[in-house]
């Protein structure tokens, strides 16, 4: 039905991005997604509740394979696989979480200034946002890192340093599109000082490339964080840790695979659910906020059709 | 404009039929997945040389009716059912590839807006090539006939222009190109979705006197779709009025434009703004139902001041009247109201005092002059209308003014105080008193906003009010341009256009300014609602003791609402006076072939 | 107009690399204290740390050491490695000796993997724009949004299980070469870690190319062409795939700008000898010389095919490209 469907659109463009977010997790790919990630989530927060033993502990020779007692056998060190596994994701998910919002919010700044300020402050911007791109985002948290040392505060900030500069990119393009849209000229035109013009006017029509950064960033997060800890610049090896566990444990994959398999599923599945379930906002938003522009536009809209094809 | 039963008698479609080329009957064109209805039982046919007006509003699906004529419908659309029939051959039967070979050669299509139809990165001359290389047989000498047809749509046919990309051509070049591509194969049929549309008035006369000497020499049946009356009725020879998918009145064009049976008809034409003569337009109220929510009814039945019981439990059928056919119980009835002049210019004291000044405004984008040496001034309680084909300066000149565009030299003083070149730089009060009207009221309402916020945010900045003072100004403001306080809760996206315009006038009138000014407010809205708007316009600027300046390229516009006009060319202004002065009695060249070329309605009759 | 482009985007791109050069000399040599304790971390003792010192002339002005540091980058006095022979306080092998074999066998990987990449990623795209809702369609549109999201390494890890450890037992593990020789002298060793980067890049590809060419079939152009009676086939090749070429060339640009930094894991991970594993062990073993000639190559690699990628773009758009 075409009409309800346009109606539920538009109820959805002005309630903004709770709605949306709703709205996506109700499509079939929204809600794998979801569920992806928030099962992922539930392992990495109950996980330390109930694993058996302390991921440090030595409980059985090195890759011993699964049996009862070690249900998922031993790491290359002989520490309980499944207690590892249970408090792996403790280290690694809020620190992806911790970058994304770091770097999404440095980075939605940056953009929405440089666009909306123009001048000199966007070329500041944009030659310090190209500088920061040159270095590819491994080898700049990499950098950091060497530097410091393998601090967490240093990892979050360093990965949120790695993302802010696509999403300025992004939050740049978005913002010189909003401002350049009478409703904001109108405000303008009342004296309205900037800052009120891009939180009260800009900021609110952004929602949308803000929470699809904000997903394909947390991916990524936990891409580049378990990466990290992969090449062993994560935090203290002894620490457990999803991205250190496949590397430590990969050679030893024909004793016990379940070692390297169960903690890197858990990462994918992860990256996979954001990712999935972004790219689920994405196709209800895009759906949602093409539709009034296009209909100024067109002279003879026809839209309904129109609307439909999108859908 | 005298209606004459006889003569269209003459004219009407059943007398014609012996060199029909197309004869449509009951097309029904609806969407796939809902299966609401976008065209019901269209029924038409056009002669050889002839030329069919197919005109409606906004969503009327006058341009999905075109699309069907070459057997196309657009993604989520599906034609249900009904015959196209061209020479005898409905194309709706044909299979895929045979309608390929007939698609460009047979029937052709000259859309709407050229310069994103032709390919961005070919180039004309091959572009014109393929339509030939892709249809063999249908001319004899494929160079030959390429030099033939541009020189009939008026282009060089010299190497260097074929060998241009599309961007490099102007707007009516770039629609001659598509005229080119549609004439190249010499088609039975070929159907024009308003080309016109986007150009300038004298480009759009040239391109219409190209459309009617290639039909008349070719022989070839056209179907002309626009929402222009007064394009369509110095074109066309038939016409078919479209409302909510349906075609609701057919005839000859001087018939149904000289004495409309439909009220719709009627409403449509009272809507147009004459260049002649100041008369009040009449907008019709409500707007049309959207497929999929049409009435078991008449569609217009909600908003016609005819309807009966009988008209809201079935769709009158097609009934022929005069020799037209028309959809409607109550064809014919109730009184044509008869235009009520006005005058813009009467009761008004001669000179009052200047509120808004310009004085030697130059103004540049970058190194680019757009207005040079621009003297003008608006006087209490005057509208001035700036007059001003696109690109002109008329819109820099507003945006100076209101101080969005700041590139400018001269003066301009609000009532003798110099006003700050940009809007950051006045102050408060100064800014308040000048309020301006955006053109699009699809883009200058914010989407996330309420329409109670909308106007919330100015009351807010300009003054200390208490919530109920200001929910109370709200509500006020809203009766006042014909909404109703019961629009503050609602978003942009569920109003119409006309509605969204409403919001944007009180926006700028609920901070109770001294100057307002309307930058092309009626451009992106319907030619009934346009008129509603102007009527909105010229009652508030009496009621408010309002100065305007009302910026338009619509000459038929301004007779109405202003009494002052100036017109703009090139940056500057080539005629200023009194508004029937400058339109009766033209002074610039300029100025008389802009008013010989503008298309009236009038000519008709 | 193109050559005006190419000479902004050079200035530009050497200002870029200008700051580049200043952030990392910075970084590497100044801002943590002192490098030479750095390097030598616990086994610091006064001796050594001036040894050291000497060596990476930390005894003079900042400003100056950068300025020469800068004239030796520009004039090809890459230095010395500190790895080896620096505790013993004789003189590492020279960088550029220590470098150039892995750029080489750095740059085949990137090549290969990107080329293979994006020939596969814009063929599977325009294949599913043109079977537009068919299974086809769809299973690599989920596809491709699975992988997008799936790490480097894990590609690579399962590969390994896969063609080497695990199933199948064809392809070596890892891709040690003898020094001295080259990638193309083992093609074998190239197979895994090119298939893994392939896997991570062809996503993107894939789906940019659907997007750009699902936009070229909705346009009004294509909608006129068919109208015209133009053959699909005609259409697809004529109409819609120039317009395609500006977006997807700026998407392989960024794939290969992405690939300079995956080779980072995957050389890790397979043990390949080239930039990316030299980069990791040469910020384990705090060899400071060397990291500062890789980032600045892999930096300028960047400003590179960002020139590239806009100029190519350039070209193959007319309404860029020609002025009214």
């Amino acid at each position: 039905m075409a009409a309800p469907r346009a109606k539920s659109a538009a109820a959805l463009r002005r309630s903004g991005w709770p709605a949306t977010l709703w709205a996506a997790a109700r499509t079939p790919r929204g809600a794998i997604g979801l569920t992806l990630t928030l099962f992922v989530v539930a392992v990495a927060a109950l996980g330390p509740l109930l694993a058996p033993h302390s991921g440090e502990q030595f409980v059985t020779t090195p890759f011993a394979p699964p049996s009862v007692a070690p249900p998922l056998g031993g790491d290359v060190l002989g520490r309980d696989v499944l207690s590892r596994v249970l408090e792996g994701g403790w280290t690694l998910l809020p620190v992806a979480f911790a970058a994304t919002a770091f770097g999404v919010v440095v980075g939605a700044a940056a953009g929405i200034s440089a666009a909306y300020l123009r001048g000199r402050a966007d070329g500041l911007i944009m030659r310090s946002v190209d500088v920061l791109l040159a270095f590819p985002q491994l080898v700049l948290v990499l950098l950091l890192l060497s530097i410091v040392g393998p601090k967490l505060w240093l990892i979050i900030i360093a990965v949120g340093l790695a993302h802010a500069p696509q999403v300025a990119r992004v939050l740049r393009a978005a913002t010189l599109d909003v401002s350049e849209r009478d409703y904001v000229k109108a405000v303008e035109l009342q004296g309205v000082r900037p800052f009120k013009v891009m939180t009260k006017e800009i900021l609110p029509n952004l929602t949308t490339p803000l929470m699809v950064e904000s997903g394909l960033r947390l991916t990524y997060s936990i891409v580049i964080i378990a990466g990290l800890s992969f090449l062993g610049f994560g935090q203290s090896p002894n620490i457990p840790n999803w991205g250190t566990m496949v590397n430590e444990n990969r050679i030893g994959l024909e004793t016990n695979p379940w070692a390297v398999i169960v903690p890197g599923l858990l990462i994918v599945l992860f990256a996979i659910g954001t990712n999935t379930f972004t790219d689920a906002i994405a196709r209800v938003a895009i759906g949602v906020e093409r539709r009034p522009q296009e209909l100024a536009e067109v002279g003879d809209p026809d839209e309904e059709p129109w609307l439909e094809a999108l859908v | 404009m005298s209606p004459d039963p006889a003569g269209a008698r003459t004219e009407a479609p059943v007398d014609a039929a012996a060199a029909v080329r197309l004869r449509v009957s009951d097309l029904e064109v609806g969407l796939r997945h809902s299966g609401a209805d976008i065209v019901s039982e269209a029924s038409f046919s056009v002669a050889a040389g002839e030329v069919l007006g197919l005109v409606g509003e906004s969503g009327s699906g006058k341009t999905t009716i075109g699309l069907a004529l070459l057997g196309h419908a657009r993604r989520g659309v599906e034609i249900r059912g009904g015959r196209v029939e061209l020479d005898g051959v409905d194309l709706l039967e044909l299979s895929p590839s045979r309608l390929r070979e007939v698609r460009g050669a047979r029937v052709s299509y000259v859309p709407q807006d050229p310069s994103s139809a032709l390919s961005p990165a070919r180039r004309i001359g091959s572009q014109l090539h393929e339509m030939l290389k892709v249809h063999p047989g249908a001319v004899a000498d494929p160079e030959q006939r390429i030099s033939e047809v541009l020189r009939e749509v008026r282009l060089s046919d010299d190497p260097a222009f074929l060998h241009r990309y599309p961007h490099q051509l102007s707007g009516g070049e770039q629609q001659r190109v598509g005229l080119a591509m549609a004439f190249i194969c010499r088609p039975s049929l070929i159907v024009l979705d308003e080309p016109t549309t986007g150009l300038d008035v004298t480009t759009q006369r040239h391109v219409l006197e190209t459309i009617r000497s290639l039909c008349g020499s070719y022989g070839v049946a056209a179907v002309y779709v626009s929402h222009d009356l007064a394009v369509v009725s110095g074109l066309v020879s038939e016409v078919a009025v479209l409302y909510a998918g349906r075609i609701i009145e057919l005839g000859a064009t001087a018939s149904v434009f000289g004495s409309p049976l439909h009220p719709y008809t009627r409403g449509l034409l009272a809507a147009v703004p004459s260049p002649e003569r100041a008369h009040v337009l009449v907008g019709i109220e409500g707007q049309p139902p959207r497929p999929g929510r049409r009435p078991v009814g008449c569609s217009f039945a909600n908003r016609c001041p005819l309807a009966t019981d009988q008209c809201r439990q079935a769709p009158p059928p097609p009934s022929e009247r005069a020799g037209r056919l028309v959809r409607c119980y109550r064809a014919g009835e109730g009184e044509r109201e008869p235009s009520t002049p006005v005058s813009a210019i009467a009761n008004l004291a001669e000179g009052s005092a200047e509120v808004l000044a310009v004085r030697g405004l130059d103004a540049a984008y970058g190194d680019v002059t757009v207005l040079s040496d621009l003297t003008l001034g608006v006087g209490e309680e005057r509208c001035l209308a700036v007059i001003g084909e696109s690109g002109s300066g008329k819109t820099t000149l507003a945006r100076c003014i209101v101080g969005m565009h700041s590139n400018w030299t001269g003066t301009i003083s609000y009532r003798g105080a110099e006003l700050a070149h940009s809007a950051r730089d006045r102050d408060l009060e100064t800014l308040r008193r000048i309020q301006y009207v955006f053109q699009n009221p699809y883009t200058s309402l914010n989407p996330r906003k309420t329409v109670g916020q909308i106007l919330a945010q100015p009351l807010r900045h300009y003054f200390d009010l208490a919530a109920a003072e200001r929910e109370a100004r709200i509500a006020r403001v809203l009766e006042e341009t014909s909404l109703g306080p019961e629009f503050a809760p609602r978003y942009p996206d569920e109003l119409s256009g006309g509605e969204r315009q409403r919001v944007a006038i009180a926006r700028a009138l609920i901070v109770e300014p001294d100057v307002l000014v309307c930058d092309e407010v009626t451009s992106a809205l319907d030619v009934s609602v346009q008129a509603a708007i102007v009527e909105l316009l010229r009652r508030l600027q009496r009621e408010r003791r309002l100065a305007m300046i009302f910026v338009t390229h619509n000459l038929a516009l301004v007779r109405g609402i202003a009494q002052g006009a100036v017109v703009f060319r090139e940056g500057r202004i080539v005629d200023a006076g009194r508004v029937d002065d400058v339109l009766e009695h033209p002074r610039d060249p300029y100025t008389i072939r802009l008013m010989a070329d503008v298309p009236r309605l009038e000519a008709v009759g | 107009m193109v050559w005006r482009l190419v000479l902004r985007r050079t200035l530009l791109g050497l200002l870029t690399l200008l700051v580049v050069s200043i952030l990392v000399f910075f970084a590497t040599h100044v801002l943590p204290g002192n490098a030479a304790n750095a390097v030598l971390g616990q086994s610091a003792t006064p001796k050594r740390v001036e040894v050291l010192e000497a060596q990476l002339e930390l005894n003079r002005p900042v400003v100056d050491q950068y300025l020469s540091w800068l004239g030796n980058l520009l004039t090809g006095h890459l230095g010395h490695s500190l790895s080896g022979d620096t505790l013993t306080g004789g003189g590492g092998q020279p960088v550029w000796e220590l470098i150039s074999p892995k750029l080489v066998n750095s740059a085949i990987l990137v090549f290969l993997s990107g080329l293979i990449g994006s020939v596969l990623g814009v063929l599977l795209g325009i294949l599913a724009t043109l079977r537009r809702e068919s299974w086809f369609d769809r299973i690599t549109s989920v596809g491709a949004l699975t992988v997008t999201a799936l790490p480097e390494f894990i590609v690579a890890v399962v590969l390994v299980i896969l063609f080497a450890t695990g199933g199948l037992q064809i392809l070596p593990a890892v891709s040690t070469l003898p020094p001295g020789t080259y990638a193309w002298s083992e093609p074998e060793l190239l197979v895994l870690p090119v298939a893994t980067l392939v896997i991570v890049i062809v996503p993107y590809i894939f789906r940019m190319t659907r997007a750009a060419m699902t936009e070229a079939l909705e346009s009004d152009y294509v909608e006129m062409a068919k109208l015209n009676g133009v053959p699909t086939w005609r259409i697809n090749l004529f109409h819609a795939l120039p317009n395609i070429v500006p977006p997807v060339i700026q998407v392989i640009g960024l794939n290969f700008l992405y690939l300079a930094g995956g080779i980072v894991l995957v050389e890790f991970v397979f043990n390949y000898p080239g930039i990316g594993q030299g980069l990791v062990s040469s910020i384990t073993q705090r060899d400071i010389p060397v990291i500062q000639v890789i980032v600045v190559i892999l930096a300028a690699f960047y400003v590179a095919m960002n020139i590239v990628t806009d100029v190519i773009a350039l070209l193959a758009s007319p309404r860029r490209r020609v002025a009214r």
